[in-house]
């Protein structure tokens, strides 16, 4: 029962929590408190996870001490909630946390119906499936009849019985709750293959035994606009998000990154002036300081370098830039202007 | 003379609130009040915020579509299909492992409960180390290891197990041949139903007769008889009008046949060697509340031994089994929301797990979930009240 008092507590908070109606309510209760409340993966590498020491890591992360840095000055001031994915939705709900940063998709009925705004979409993702080498498997329509191990709570869980409906195909699915026991029930042989969004399953491949054993197959069967959320009603603390986002992304358009980026307060592109606060008041306009993204970029670094450093190619995960490179690039990703 | 009866019967002058028979009923009053405001301010105050948050509320998304593939359903279910059916998919697995579950751990109970009292000193202390070390583990943690043994020591679907061509053990589950009914079958379940009938009639009879005439009656052949011997005859004469689904490789699995995943069987597994030891207990307890007096006064009425534990130490003992016995029950039917953990699609694990994450609607699906679990409770509880009063003692 404890798995159930603990949705429940949930809901009691719901029950119970005085309504924050007045504006900027987030972002005062976050100042008063001199901590923002994120929460993220319990542990997928390159994405958010812990080392032993308990400090945390990775691209999701990254976005919470960025919003940490715009409003403290100080990369620091993040409190880590780790959630699975079936608990995530009423931790945020309930106030429980500030935002999700968590491996999210976008959905409609999540935006609509679960009452929350997504700020955005940091990383652009798909579903795939990874399946041990030695079965042989080359596609995903080859997965007639096959047992598969997914995550409850997730798109994941809806995406595949759509694909193995609308391909006719029969299968099983065994469903839980922990990331960590879906990949130890694909390890032990309970499933021919394990499914979640592509990034993960790069990720969850450097925690097995031996990764090369392993192939992620071709097919993509859905789309997974992942992102961070907050609470739908308070438009300034979605704001703050939204742009702390967009700031990283203009960062690297305009070429600003945690190193040059004090020598750049000196540039003369006016872009780059209001980006880090020379002229404007474009943080004021947040109720937070000019030096927002100044902060950001100084402490965190630009979009580029948290992908590079969490999840590219140079790291276990290994994922090339792909469809996230900037619009510019031949990507997607595009930051509307800071002015 | 004329007594001025007023004054003297007049109640010594104490203001009613004072006045403990106002007092009580008053603080009934105050209480009732208190309590029905704060209920009202909670469902209020929940209405404002998810209003105000902008989370949808009610209980229409039972009707909309669930998306999702739940593994074990005992009624057809598909993707296709809403959320009330996914949420009676949840609780019918449920109540499966909590039915098998008290069958077996009821019997497990009453045979160690025994055990434990046995002269043999082997049997005996084997008993109490089952129930010692089993009582003192936290039952997550049995789930869990049951789990990871059952994984673990079963091969891959290829490799499978084999046990005569129709049972195929591995680690996707127990696979064996399920009855296909064709038409006429249906005569089959009305003569079992039939045969429960007259049997509870020949019983009664036999127990009158017996009474009246002290004849007695072959009661246990004849209930065997009627309750299999019948179905069985009709199922001959009608053409046994059923085939066997066997199971087969294909692919990558098993197709055909009924399986029992392994999730079940370590659920159902540990709820049983868990929830057996403390019924052992009780079963000891209640037993041992019988005075020995009552087995010296059966033997020298001439009983033997059998008789006189089914006739007069069991009844005797069973007023004792049967409360605690009834909160084991429950506690075996909540314990089996620790599914979750292993991925059974429990009421749990489906409804206040899938759907509430899909819907968002926290509220409602934990309530419905609670109203359940309450409901299964309560009628778990009047079953065994009213089977406690038919076994208590009754005085004459
Ligand atoms: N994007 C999907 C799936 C999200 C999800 O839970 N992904 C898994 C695998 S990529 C995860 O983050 N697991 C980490 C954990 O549970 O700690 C969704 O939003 O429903």
């Amino acid at each position: 029962m404890k798995k159930l008092s603990v949705i429940a507590a949930g809901a009691a908070l719901i029950a119970f929590a005085a309504g924050d109606a007045q504006a900027q309510a987030t972002l005062d209760a976050i100042k008063k408190r001199g901590q923002v409340i994120c929460g993220v993966s319990q542990s997928l590498p390159g994405f958010a996870n812990p080392d032993a020491q308990g400090n945390w890591a990775g691209f999701d992360v990254d976005m919470c001490r960025a919003i940490s840095a715009a409003i403290f000055g100080d990369a620091k001031r993040v409190k880590f909630v780790p959630t699975t994915a079936k608990e995530r939705f009423t931790a945020l709900q309930s106030g429980e946390v500030d935002l999700l940063a968590r491996n999210t998709t976008w959905t409609m009925s999540r935006d609509v119906q679960l009452g929350f705004d997504f700020a955005g979409i940091n990383f652009y993702d798909g579903q795939g499936f990874m399946a041990k080498k030695s079965l042989g498997v080359k596609s995903a329509l080859e997965l007639k009849g096959a047992t598969v191990c997914t995550q409850t709570g997730t798109t994941t869980e809806q995406n595949l019985a759509d694909f193995f409906r609308s391909n006719k195909m029969e299968y099983k699915v065994v469903a839980m709750e922990k990331n960590d026991e879906v990949l130890a029930a694909y390890d032990s042989g309970r499933c021919d293959v394990f499914t979640t969004d592509r990034s993960g399953l790069a990720a969850d491949r450097t925690k097995l035994k031996v990764p090369n054993d392993h192939v992620i197959l071709p097919e993509v069967i859905s789309k997974e606009p992942l992102g961070p959320l907050s609470r739908h009603g308070d438009n300034n603390w979605n704001d703050i998000i939204r742009w702390s986002f967009f700031a990283m992304l203009n960062a690297e358009e305009l070429g600003v990154d945690s190193k040059n980026v004090d020598e750049m307060k000196k540039s003369a592109n006016p872009e780059i002036k209001r980006l880090l606060g020379v002229e404007g008041d474009f943080g004021k306009m947040l109720n937070l300081d000019n030096a927002w993204a100044y902060n950001i970029i100084k402490l965190v670094g630009n979009y580029g370098e948290t992908y590079e450093k969490n999840v590219g190619p140079n790291t276990p995960i290994g994922l090339s830039r792909g469809v996230n490179a900037l619009w510019s690039k031949g990507g997607l990703q595009y930051a509307p202007p800071i002015r | 003379m004329a007594v001025d009866v007023r004054d003297t019967a007049r109640a010594p002058e104490t203001p009613f609130w004072l006045d403990a028979r106002y007092r009580a009923i008053m603080f009934q009053v105050i209480l009732l009040v208190l309590v029905v405001g704060f209920a009202g301010y909670i469902f209020y105050n929940t209405y404002q915020n998810l209003q105000r948050r902008g989370i949808a509320s009610g209980f229409d998304f039972l009707g909309s579509t669930a998306g999702f593939d739940i593994i074990m359903h005992l009624v057809p279910y598909a993707a296709s299909e809403s959320f009330g059916r996914a949420l009676l998919v949840g609780l019918l697995n449920t109540l499966a492992v909590a039915a098998i579950g008290i069958v077996l751990a009821t019997i497990l109970g009453f045979v160690v409960g025994v055990a434990r009292l046995s002269r043999n000193w082997l049997i005996s202390r084997i008993a109490s180390i089952y129930i010692e070390v089993i009582r003192n583990i936290p039952l997550l943690l049995q789930i869990i290891f049951w789990y990871q043994v059952l994984g673990k020591s079963t091969p891959g679907p290829r490799q499978s197990i084999d046990i005569g061509g129709l049972f195929f053990i591995n680690n996707r589950g127990l696979y064996m041949p399920a009855p296909v009914t064709e038409p006429g079958f249906w005569l089959t379940p009305v003569a079992f139903a039939a045969g429960v009938v007259a049997t509870i009639v020949m019983h009664r009879w036999a127990r009158a007769r017996q009474m009246a005439t002290g004849q007695q009656f072959p009661v246990l052949w004849t209930a065997l008889g009627l309750i299999f011997g019948l179905p069985i005859l009709v199922l001959l004469v009608t053409g046994m009008p059923f085939h066997w689904d066997y199971p087969k490789l294909q692919g990558f699995n098993f197709s055909g046949g009924m399986v029992l995943i392994p999730e079940f069987i370590s659920l159902t597994f540990a709820l049983v060697i868990y929830t057996g030891a403390f019924i052992g207990e009780n079963v000891r307890a209640g037993i041992m509340a019988v005075n020995h007096g009552q087995t010296e006064a059966s033997y020298a009425l001439g009983l033997r031994p059998g008789p006189t534990l089914r006739l007069v130490v069991i009844p005797q003992a069973m007023r004792v089994i049967i409360p605690p016995l009834t909160s084991q029950y429950l506690n075996l039917t909540k314990n089996s929301s620790l599914a979750t953990a292993i991925g059974y699609p429990d009421l749990v694990a489906v409804f206040a797990g899938t759907v509430l994450n899909q819907t968002g609607q926290a509220v409602e699906c934990i309530a419905i979930t609670m109203g359940v679990y309450l409901f299964l409770s309560l009628t778990t509880s009047v079953f065994m009240n009213w089977f406690n009063r038919r076994v208590a003692l009754k005085e004459r």
